[in-house]
């Protein structure tokens, strides 16, 4: 061997023997001490850095649940329950059970049901188009259909159709992130109740023009009629601004206040398709008197709460 | 010697096509809708209902706070709604909608044309009556001119710079403004000077208006302390940092105020409105706006009331030509696309400009070619290409690090890149999104 190679492979070796002396006391002397619970409680949580919780990502979530003193106020959305019993396990914390939360798109304003008005040629975000007007149809409150929501989705729980231009939210891949409600410049997604089977009755409108501007501008918008307010048994819907709102807690998802709309603006999801007589879209006055026993199934609704 | 400013700055065709026609009256509407929020700050307070009689210059909404302004009505009548109308934000937002009923003014206003040069007011007593006559920068960001006279503390004025550069291509209103109400412009300037104490006053005009440069420089002579400078053309020399910089050198700081550099500076509109609310008691009601297309067959320049409908304005040009592709309230660079014929013209307003659809076209946006023009043309120094990319993934906190908030919104970057990309979209969005964040660390 050349004395070249020699000298070389010595000092080299010398130089990295001393760097690691040097680096191993500085190593010692800077040591952080961290709890080893939060590495465990990262690894229990789902990874996906979504900021769901409040959080950045997960490994701050994770130092926060070990610093809490309980976990009441700390929830991982994607992971659920079953994620959070998990975490509390680690800590040996109590953990809160929460409803499990869908994201759902209040605008049912399809190309056939909203006249386009003018025509946008920016850049595709609804976010810009948001900020230089109201959209390019007659309802300044529903989808502007630039797809920041689907963007903003890490779970792949969002999509556009092509053919309505609205975003449709795939149940199973939505972990209530909230993602996309940060992302709708309109407010249009709301987190509701995923219920039994992810039942869900809900307004597909926030249009909160008077009745006949909104009926204008869309088909299927909610024009604040009241119809469904009165026949709803459990109170659980409210009127405000023109606008019918179904409180997810308080809905039984007893499906009276479907037909009763005359825009079709309540939609019901997931449900098995009605029976003959309650199949009726639009029931007129005549067959609503004869359809509809109101009474008797307040009474029958009453006595199961009750 | 003509001059101008450093650096950046682009050469859009002028399109002026409306340089040699005067103003015009239009004929007052049936009706008109008069916005509450006309300009910058806060909201006013509504001082009338449903079917109450109007005046024309009465006063309709109240100013709230300091950084607000009132609201004049601007024809006689009766009040039909106060209900939210379309308004150039693209959304509907509150309005006073007055039924016209013929053409009453307050007792107080006066309607001669006689030229009043002596000042009689003191230096408070302008800046309150500017306020109480809702007088606002007519340039086209209509921010409240009496908060721009109320000096910040320890702040002194050097310079009164007035704004006749009217860089936007195809706008004209304040060029035939100049040429003819220049003597109640030289009176708005000399009263704007009283206000802010100071002795010298730089009238800017760039070199395409050669006829105003002529006229203003003849009158100046008999008004003391005032001087007109010719300027090169060059978008966007209208903007005041720009304007500062081209006339007497000095760069305002980023984050600053032109008066932290000794200058207040006024659009030429800005003190017209300001003369005849000093000296004719007429608060503003009305403005010059200039309507103008290619394809329109009568452009001109109208003397406006406030909360006419566009459309009316069009049909006096001529009604819509068929192929219109936009219809921009301002001129094309700054100027922002209607979305509805119904929108009303407010104080703000200085032109409509229709564009055919074979230009006002967005083109395909390609990938950006690091060609550097955006940084080039940008009159602020700032580097559109990148903001542009931090906007799109929403790194909102490095934008505000590299000065997003200096952005003038010329537009120069997304004229100038050869890839048509949405330069400007993208860093009003960052701004937007920076302000956000900047308020929620406040509170």
């Amino acid at each position: 061997m050349s004395p070249i190679v020699l000298y070389t492979i010595i000092s080299l070796s010398a130089t990295g023997i001393t760097a690691a002396i040097i680096l191993f006391a500085i190593a010692q002397r800077f040591k952080v001490i961290e709890d080893p619970r939060i590495d465990l409680t990262e690894e229990a949580l789902p990874g996906a850095n979504c900021g769901g919780c409040g959080f950045a990502g997960c490994r701050n979530f994770a130092e926060a649940c070990v610093k809490a003193d309980d976990l009441s106020k700390l929830y991982c959305p994607p992971g659920g329950n079953e994620t959070m019993r998990e975490v509390a396990t680690i800590l040996g914390k109590e953990a809160t059970e929460k409803d499990p939360l869908v994201a759902v798109v209040r605008c049912s304003g399809s190309f056939a049901h909203r006249a386009k008005v003018n025509n946008y040629d920016g850049a595709a975000s609804c976010a810009i188009a948001s900020s230089l007007y109201s959209g390019d149809t007659g309802c300044q409150y529903g989808c502007l259909g630039h797809a920041d929501c689907v963007r903003a989705c890490d779970f792949d729980a969002i999509h556009m159709d092509p053919e309505t231009g609205l975003p449709v939210v795939v149940d199973d891949n939505c972990t209530a992130c909230c993602a996309c409600v940060d992302a709708c410049p309109k407010d249009i997604i709301e987190l509701r109740k995923k219920n039994k089977r992810d039942r869900k009755i809900f307004v597909s409108c926030i249009n909160q023009d008077k009745g006949g501007i909104a009926k204008k501008s869309c088909s299927v918008a909610c024009i604040g009629c009241g119809k469904c307010e009165k026949v709803c048994p459990h109170d659980a819907i409210t009127i405000e601004n023109f606008l019918a709102y179904i409180d997810p807690v308080k809905c039984k998802l007893c499906r009276k206040c479907v037909p009763e709309c005359p825009t079709d603006a309540i939609l019901e999801i997931n449900f098995p398709p009605r029976k003959e007589k309650d199949a009726e879209p639009k029931p007129d006055n005549q067959v609503e008197k004869g359809v509809v026993p109101i009474a008797s199934d307040k009474t029958g609704e009453e006595s199961k709460s009750g | 010697m003509f001059k101008t400013f450093r650096p950046g700055g682009i050469h859009p065709s002028e399109n002026k096509l409306t340089a040699g026609s005067e103003i015009r009256e239009l004929p007052i509407p049936d009706q008109v809708s008069i916005p509450l929020n006309q300009h910058i700050g806060a909201s006013p307070r509504i001082l009338v209902e449903k079917g109450d009689p109007v005046k024309v210059g009465q006063l309709i909404a109240q100013g709230e706070g300091f950084i607000s302004s009132s609201i004049h009505a601007s024809v006689s009548g009766k009040v039909l709604k106060v209900e939210p109308v379309v308004d150039m934000s693209g959304y509907k937002r509150k309005a006073i909608t007055i039924k016209v009923e013929g053409d009453e003014w307050m007792e107080q206003i006066d309607t001669s044309a006689e030229l009043v040069r002596e000042i009689a007011l003191e230096r408070h007593e302008i800046v309150r009556k500017i306020n109480e006559s809702g007088i606002v920068g007519m340039g086209g960001a209509a921010f409240p001119s009496h908060v721009k006279l109320t000096l910040p503390r320890g702040e002194n004025a050097e310079y009164l710079i007035v704004n006749g550069a009217e860089c936007e291509p195809y706008l004209t209103s304040d060029h035939v403004l100049m040429l003819e109400k220049a003597e109640q412009i030289m009176v708005g300037a000399m009263i704007m000077m009283k206000a802010l104490d100071v002795e010298k006053a730089i009238i800017g005009i760039e070199k395409n208006k050669p006829d105003a440069i002529v006229h203003m420089s003849a009158l100046s002579e008999y008004y003391p302390g005032i001087e007109v400078q010719g300027l090169k053309v060059k978008y966007p020399q209208g903007g005041e940092k720009q304007l500062i910089k081209a006339l007497i050198g000095r760069e305002v700081p980023s984050g600053g105020l032109p008066i932290h550099v000794g200058v207040v500076v006024f659009n030429v509109g800005t003190l017209f409105a300001a003369y005849q609310a000093i000296q004719k008691h007429k608060p503003l009601f009305e403005r010059v706006v200039t309507v103008t297309g290619k394809n329109l067959a009568a452009p001109g320049n109208f003397m406006v009331r406030i909360g006419t409908p566009i459309s009316a304005l069009i049909e006096a040009t001529g009604g819509l030509p068929e192929n219109t592709g936009k219809i921009i309230s301002g001129g094309p660079m700054m100027g922002k696309a209607l979305n509805s014929l119904e929108v009303p013209v407010i104080k703000g307003t200085s032109g409509i400009t229709i564009m055919p659809d074979t230009e006002s076209r967005r083109r395909e946006i390609q990938h950006c070619i690091r060609c550097s023009k955006c940084i080039t043309v940008c009159p602020m120094g700032l580097e559109p290409y990148l903001l542009m990319a931090m906007g799109e993934r929403e790194l909102f906190e490095r934008m505000g690090e590299e000065q997003t908030m200096d952005c003038i919104e010329c537009g120069s970057c997304s004229y100038i890149c050869p890839a048509n990309r949405p330069l400007l979209d993208y860093i009003r969005l960052g701004k937007a999104e920076i302000n956000k964040i900047r308020r929620a660390r406040k509170n």
